[in-house]
């Protein structure tokens, strides 16, 4: 019993100065991703740069954005401290973005390209024409 | 000495025990959170597959780029730049108020509770300003060979590609752009606006509930807690709103 009742206690924090001096590292560390973040959205729109080269400051702004989630999941909302299958219930579900996020811009990306290749005059004339050769024989 | 008499009264979870060490209500908190950025997935990667199926989309940088009081000065990003500051400092605000909530510090999560629902009316009034901004904006569009002045709604976009006829009254004619930017802008950023005022409203009870010394009674401030995982989700949602919207 005496185990039993170990085993079901709520840890709390140390409650001291570290806490607090961690959580102000956490700010400065969110809120210079984001000024970097921003100074990239800015370069892209002030700079003339290739396409790929944009490609690219855009892929680096979502990994940025990423780590922010990770920091404001991992040390505001304090995930990190909680037992390893508690955090596995939340995180293994979230695994299913990944194939979400792909096959629906593979799909819109798809869908363009079909309405840009997509010709009415060819998609109309083409079974009138084997009408036509039809009724020849 | 005080949590041996807490574990005498309470069975958690009727069962006895909790299976991952974490009150009840935290970890429902946690599997609404998850459920939640489902839907804003879903409606972010829905905005993504149109965006991608789209020949032209609009610049975020003309689109974003007027600030209050500013008049007409080009200033790409920086008041959404500040929506963002302000939303991380109250997010700040609030954990800093759950810190003080372990110490069972009730002026300390009081001052900073006060903190964090000023942030949130702040944050949800620069957005007011914004949707204003945009609504009423008007912008000359080339539309059925005439030039007509529109704003940014859900039914039209004057975000379209330059068309090609000479400035009028000294502003350069635009051509529509695709109706989705409006729809898609206004109804993430209304959803994800609805949960910051929700939050803002249940940041409000709690700092009630901490004035009226609620909290102090039950012995533990576990509530501010869980009321905060709702405000830095809050934070982490607007984390890829802003991505999506205005950075990339």
């Amino acid at each position: 019993m005496e185990h039993a009742i170990q085993e079901i206690t709520f840890h709390h924090e140390p409650g001291g100065k570290e806490v607090v001096s961690k959580i102000i590292k956490t700010t400065v560390i969110l809120s210079v991703i984001t000024i970097i973040e921003l100074g990239m959205g800015l370069g892209m729109y002030a700079l003339p740069m290739a396409a790929g080269l944009k490609l690219f400051l855009k892929g680096v702004i979502v990994i940025l954005s990423l780590a922010k989630a990770f920091y404001i999941v991992g040390v505001f909302m304090h995930l990190g401290e909680e037992v390893k299958n508690l955090i596995m219930t939340i995180v293994v579900p979230l695994l299913l973005f990944v194939w979400f996020i792909a096959a629906f811009l593979y799909e819109g990306n798809s869908w363009k390209n079909l309405r840009n290749t997509y010709n009415p005059k060819q998609a109309v004339t083409a079974p009138a024409a084997t009408h036509e050769a039809g009724e020849h024989h | 000495m005080a949590t041996a008499q807490a574990h005498t009264e309470t069975k958690w979870w009727s069962g006895g025990k909790s299976p991952f060490n974490v009150e009840y209500g935290k970890l429902m908190m946690w599997y609404f959170l998850m459920s939640d950025a489902f839907t804003f997935g879903a409606f972010l990667i829905s905005y993504g597959t149109i965006r991608f199926s789209q020949n032209y989309w609009p610049d975020p940088n003309e689109v974003f780029n007027a600030f209050p009081l500013a008049g007409h000065a080009n200033l790409p990003l920086a008041f959404v730049s500040l929506m963002t500051f302000i939303l991380i400092v109250s997010s700040v605000t609030m954990v800093l108020a759950v810190h003080a909530g372990h110490n069972m510090d009730k002026k300390g999560v009081i001052k900073w509770m006060i903190w964090t629902v000023i942030g949130g009316i702040a944050f949800l009034a620069c957005q007011a300003w914004e949707w204003t901004h945009l609504i009423t904006g008007d912008h000359a569009v080339m539309i059925n060979g005439q030039i007509e002045n529109i704003g940014t709604t859900v039914t039209m976009n004057p975000w379209g590609p330059a068309a090609n006829v000479p400035a009028h009254d000294g502003h350069h004619v635009g051509t529509p752009g695709p109706v989705a930017f409006g729809g898609y802008f206004f109804g993430i950023t209304g959803f994800h606006g609805f949960h910051v005022a929700s939050g803002v409203v249940i940041n409000i009870v709690m700092l009630i509930m901490a004035i009226n010394g609620t909290f102090e009674r039950k012995g533990h401030y576990w509530m501010i807690e869980k009321a905060g995982l709702y405000w830095h989700f809050v934070d982490l949602v607007w984390v890829f709103v802003f991505l999506c919207f205005y950075l990339i």
